[in-house]
């Protein structure tokens, strides 16, 4: 049985479209935002201040025959003024930034972990979960670190390069003209080399991750290393590996300062020809001394931005593709809803009822056909069938994990999609085969089946198990931390704490997805028995690992190739000799010998 | 949330500028390079000041007051300004890539440094240990300890220039001359203060960072946990809460960068606006002319941006020390196993074991006792236990992964700890309980780069019954498996990694529950092959097997049973199942488990 996932799409949206896309969705970005960009702009406007200064400074205290002392304090004082004043709007606009950004990313992170929760199995899994964390982590945060910095620059640095370019209109178009056809050619240049630094930190990234890799298996495999003696050889593995990490780290290096230099070059360049072109210019009385000299002064704005250009650039790349991951969790639809006005199952023990159910993974094969099946309430019935069967898919549909391709699946009347998530998830549990444990207390684990229950009522969970005694060996009792995925404990033991959730979830219908495959065989029998008392009373579905859990069951369906082939009681069923529940039977028997 | 106490605890500074001497006496000449770029880097900033100052004055003004163009002045005032400029890339350039090279070549040689005592140090060492630290020494860790190299020739070259500059101001007005030893200092320590408000901000957020992270990811890994108890609300309660915590401190850096980002990019332009108030009386009372007034703020304007460097590296330096502690943790560990000089004789023909009272501790658990046996050349002998009982500590001991605490275990009467290094591996193989298989083709993880010709290798996958899977395998031997490869079944990865072993034609086998995974009757194939497969005196390897089925342990010429880390039984068998209920209850209650498993799971290896 092979699941093929249901990747979540990711849209071929422009960069543009992807943005106001983003903040169609996420309504904290745009609250205030035209605040922000006013802040923005008058944040940089200290920036111009000192080549208006020294320009007043000189043409009206320096040169000239009679130096207007008070006309240059009083520019200077209003320079100093306008500093303190952008210094202001630059503090409100960082802390505006940050809140509105911080707001919407905290914001859109949320709706995607809800959107993933969401989404049916078909798109969880274990291959995929990596990739979807880093939709509601790492993607999120490269698009505010880009918002921070990379944002902020191109918008302070736009409204830099617009004021300097105004004021250098005013003094001289002539030498405006110069600037710009100094920088320019930068500007294109700036795109080419953005597109070798990408590839060349891509190639950093690439490299890391196989170092690692090499690093991993070198302690992973420690004692197959040791064990055959082949230090030497996985030493130089991991030489060749850091060396490579190495080379592509420093060709990035060389690629980002390269860039950097040029941009220092050009600044050079234009200021050079400001002054030639300066100086025929102040010759003819064009310009004044002041205003040249305030000129080379607005030279050195045009060098930061350009030089950043390039990171800057690369950084909005990745924010895009960060952003655009993201949004693709929250369009992809969510495939098995919650109905908006879904009804209440009836109270009571569940009835079930497969209304020619078939179900196929997206782009596989159909798993089971057309699958007709009546279950009583309160009847207690083992599914068995060998692995790949798809038995465990009957059990996904009966919960609606997952939804058939076709047919219905019917809970004491209600078709499962009319039915309220709130009421089906109360009344109908799976405990499946993995036991998966919070990384908390034992006790806590056990309280997600019921949020409400008291520490005695957990208490009492485990004994009416049988499980008091294993509870009471633990060290610190529920209080006992069971690690992360509950490592701290053996797969059997997470299995009967998974039980014990179940038991205080206090379902009408429980599906058992081998979840005493890994109890060791003397707890099994007592659990066995604990669960023949919890399920008394309630309809039961358990999926079988051992034949023995079929002997005891009321009726055993057995599935074969997508198929119900059998179903009855275990001694009916071994009546039929050629039946594929007595041939079950017999391997088994031939094995236990 | 308030700014918790600061993180760092006192003497910090300190030791990491230890960490960066320690990295230029590693890396004398290339922080050498590094740091005269940088020491250019910084005169050239301050002759572009000079350039710009005498321009104005020779040029810029007489043209001006003149009406009239010296073209020879003005072509040299071109090409001084660009002439310094191209200095100053060339600075420019040394200090970035000399830090690049610097910073990259020292994480490389870290790396291997680690990398390398992980090899060396032995599995109790591992076990101790979780997998992902030893990651995170290896990757993050180096990092953080070398992050500071890449702005510390740049903040070298940035003291010497500041320091030149002074001097520099000094010898042209002692006024301006005090604006700039009252505004750069200032503006380093600005820098200094904001990076001891930040770094405790960033800590906490990088903790949140990691929190936020890690609840995304247990509460994917249990999405069918929560789905089937109906929790998706609250888990994205739980989520939502941590991520608004993240904001808020995230909030917070933004209220501290708001605070000292203007302030540290107003300072130099007030210090300019100083200047000029000053300056323009010191011009008008002749202490002064307008070319030098030009310098001087001009000196200012490109100063302002280099002195955050020293703010770089200092900011860095907290993590690099913690960053280099963990590394020296690794690098100091203790416990190397001992190796003597003896090389058993290469014959062919199966060893003798011994294990002579080994007993074995682990956390403060005795875990094996006083445990002693012998296995002749070329038997079997069947490990049988409980879990938990000791059997894999007990393989590991028997192919010195491990060192008895008391006792010894002997190949043909030879201590194994007198074996020179290497030579275990020569005489035992050990396939061990959980599979590991390298990002490699299956020829590689069988030979481990040993040169066997293909003919031996497909005889050893013969052997372990594997020959038949890889030869469908789209490239056979040179299939790449493993991690990122080909996903092989539980099964096939088992009899990949017991060819493994049989290709080195080992003459002690240790089995550790190696075949569980394989169909019980392709494992029976497997045992029968091995005893056919004879060394030269015709005799087939010594085996020791741990094992859980009932077929397997009945091939063993002696059964030892081990409970509770000491031997408890041994004999045959058929004498152990007559004599011991208890022996009989253990090997029926698995195989019973174990029969109704592989009834059920058929299919699933023998199809894979």
């Amino acid at each position: 049985m092979t699941a093929v996932p249901v990747p979540v799409g990711e849209t071929e949206r422009g960069s543009f479209a992807t943005l106001l896309h983003g903040l169609r969705l996420t309504p904290e970005f745009r609250a205030g935002l035209g605040r922000t960009l006013l802040l923005a702009v008058g944040a940089t406007a200290g920036r111009v201040v000192v080549p208006v200064a020294v320009q007043q400074t000189i043409d009206h205290g320096l040169v000239g025959d009679e130096p207007d002392l008070p006309l240059v304090r009083w520019a200077v004082a209003a320079a100093t003024a306008a500093v303190l004043v952008t210094a202001l709007a630059n503090y409100l606009m960082n802390v505006r930034l940050y809140r509105t950004t911080e707001n919407g990313l905290a914001a859109l992170r949320t709706r995607a972990f809800r959107r993933v929760h969401d989404l049916s199995l078909l798109h969880q899994s274990a291959e995929r979960r990596g990739s979807l964390v880093s939709r509601v982590t790492g993607d999120v945060d490269q698009v505010s670190t880009f918002m921070q910095w990379g944002g902020l620059l191109i918008l302070v640095s736009a409204a830099q390069l617009l004021l300097a370019s105004l004021l250098m209109l005013v003094w001289s178009w002539q030498l405006t003209l110069v600037v710009y056809a100094c920088f320019l050619p930068l500007l294109f240049a700036v795109r080419a080399f953005q597109r070798r630094l990408h590839t060349a930190y891509r190639a950093v990234r690439e490299r890391v991750g196989d170092m690692l890799g090499a690093i991993a298996e070198s302690v992973v495999g420690a004692s197959v290393i040791r064990a055959y003696g082949v230090q030497d050889r996985t030493a130089r593995r991991i030489d060749a590996a850091v060396a490579g990490t190495q080379r592509a780290q420093t060709r990035a290096q060389t690629i980002a300062a390269a860039t950097f230099s040029t941009g220092e070059l050009t600044a050079a360049v234009a200021t050079g020809a400001v002054v030639v072109v300066g100086v025929v210019m102040g010759a003819g009385g064009d310009i004044t001394v002041g205003q040249l000299v305030g000129f080379l002064f607005l030279v050195t704005l045009f060098v930061q931005p350009v030089q950043l250009a390039t990171e800057v650039l690369n950084e909005a790349q990745n924010a895009v593709a960060g952003l655009r991951r993201v949004l693709a969790v929250l369009d992809t639809p969510t495939d098995v809803a919650d109905p908006a006005d879904g009804v209440d199952l009836p109270p009571g023990p569940l009835a079930v009822r497969f209304d020619g159910v078939s179900f196929a993974y997206p782009r596989g094969p159909e798993v089971l056909h057309d699958v007709m099946l009546e279950i009583a309430p309160r009847s207690r019935v083992a599914v068995v069938g060998e692995t790949g069967s798809g038995k465990t898919t009957l059990a996904k549909l009966l919960t609606r994990l997952m939804d058939p391709t076709r047919g219905t699946v019917l809970l004491s009347g209600q078709p499962l999609p009319s039915v309220s998530f709130a009421s089906l998830r109360q009344r109908v549990v799976m405990v499946p085969q993995d036991g998966f444990l919070f990384d908390t207390t034992v006790g806590e684990n056990v309280r997600f089946g019921g949020p409400g229950a008291t520490d005695d009522d957990l208490v009492l969970a485990f004994t009416e198990l049988g499980l008091a005694d294993w509870l009471d060996q633990l060290p610190q009792g529920l209080a006992t931390p069971v690690g992360e995925r509950g490592e701290a404990l053996s797969v059997g033991e997470r299995q009967l704490v998974a039980v014990a959730r179940a038991y205080v979830a206090d379902p009408d219908l429980l599906v058992l997805d081998e979840a005493t495959s890994a109890v060791d065989p003397a707890t099994e029998v007592r659990l066995q028995r604990a669960l023949d008392s919890l399920t008394r009373g309630r309809t039961t579905v358990a999926i079988a690992h051992r034949l023995s859990t079929a002997e005891a069951a009321d009726e055993v369906l057995v599935v074969d190739a997508g198929r119900v082939v059998q179903r009855g009681p275990h001694a009916d069923l071994l009546r039929d000799r050629d039946g594929v529940y007595a041939r079950l039977h017999a391997s088994w028997l031939a094995q236990s010998r | 949330m308030t700014p918790s106490a600061p993180a760092v605890p006192r003497g910090t500074l300190r030791r990491g500028f230890g960490v960066l001497w320690v990295a230029v006496r590693e890396e004398p000449r290339v922080f050498a390079v590094s740091a005269a770029g940088s020491a250019l880097f910084g005169l050239t900033t301050i002759a572009q000041a000079y350039v710009f100052g005498a321009v104005t004055e020779r040029v810029i003004v007489p043209a001006v007051e003149q009406g009239r163009v010296d073209h020879a002045a003005l072509a040299v005032a071109f090409l001084a300004i660009v002439g310094v400029a191209t200095l100053k890339v060339v600075g420019i350039l040394a200090r970035r890539l000399g830090a690049g090279i610097m910073q990259y070549r020292l994480q490389a040689a870290y790396r291997r440094r680690v990398t390398r005592r992980y090899l060396q140090l032995p599995l109790s060492w591992h076990q101790q240990h979780p997998t992902g630290q030893l990651l995170s020494n290896a990757g993050s860790d180096v990092e953080a300890t070398w992050y500071p190299i890449a702005p510390f020739p740049f903040a070298v070259g940035v003291v010497f220039m500041l320091v030149v500059s002074l001097g520099l101001l000094l010898g042209t007005d002692p006024v301006l001359a005090l604006v700039g030893s009252v505004v750069f200092p200032a503006i380093a320590w600005l820098t200094v203060v904001y990076s001891r408000r930040m770094s405790p901000l960033m800590t906490r957020a990088q903790h949140l960072r990691a929190e936020v992270s890690g609840i995304a990811h247990e509460s994917f890994d249990g999405a069918l946990v929560v789905k089937t108890l109906g929790r998706e609300a609250s888990e994205t309660e739980r989520f939502g809460d941590k991520a608004l915590e993240l904001r808020d401190v995230m909030t917070d850096v933004g209220r501290v960068r708001g605070l000292y980002d203007p302030l540290m990019e107003s300072l130099p332009t007030l210090g300019v606006l100083v200047v000029l108030w000053v300056g323009t009386s010191r011009v008008g009372s002749g202490a002064l002319d307008a070319g030098e007034l030009v310098r001087v703020a001009y000196l200012f304007t490109l100063l302002a941006f280099p002195v955050r460097a020293l703010g770089w590296v200092l900011n860095e330096l907290p993590r690099s020390v913690v960053g280099w502690d963990r590394v020296q943790r690794v690098l100091r560990a203790e416990g190397d196993q001992r190796h003597g000089e003896v090389r058993l004789p290469a014959t062919s023909s199966p060893t003798a074991l011994h294990v002579a009272g080994v007993s074995f501790r682990y956390g403060g658990h005795d875990v094996l006792s006083g445990v002693a046996f012998t296995v002749d050349p070329g038997r079997t002998v069947a490990v049988v236990g409980s879990t938990g009982a000791g059997k894999s500590t007990l393989a590991s001991l028997l192919v010195r992964l491990l060192d008895p605490v008391t006792g010894a275990v002997t190949y043909d009467d030879v201590d194994v700890r007198e074996l020179a290094p290497g030579a275990v591996a020569d005489v035992a193989a050990l396939v061990p309980q959980t599979t590991f298989l390298f990002d490699d083709t299956v020829r590689s993880n069988v030979t481990l780069g040993a040169d066997l010709p293909d003919e031996e290798v497909w005889a050893a996958l013969r052997l372990a019954q594997a020959d038949g899977f890889v030869a469908a395998l789209h490239a056979g031997l040179d299939t790449v498996v493993g991690e990122r490869g080909t996903t092989l079944s539980g099964g096939q990865r088992q009899r990949l990694a017991l060819a493994r072993a049989l290709v080195r034609r080992p003459r002690l086998l240790v089995l550790d529950d190696a075949t569980s995974s394989v169909d019980p009757r392709v494992e029976q194939r497997i045992l029968a092959g091995l005893r056919e497969a004879v060394h030269d005196d015709g005799r087939p390897s010594t085996v020791v097997v741990v094992a859980h089925r009932r077929a397997t342990i009945a091939l063993a010429d002696e059964v030892v049973v081990v409970e509770r880390g000491r031997v408890v039984d041994r004999g045959s068998h058929e004498q152990l199942l007559q004599r011991s209920a208890a022996y009989a209850d253990l090997v029926k209650a698995y195989e019973r488990a174990e029969a109704e498993r592989a009834a059920l799971a058929a299919g699933s290896e023998v199809g894979a």
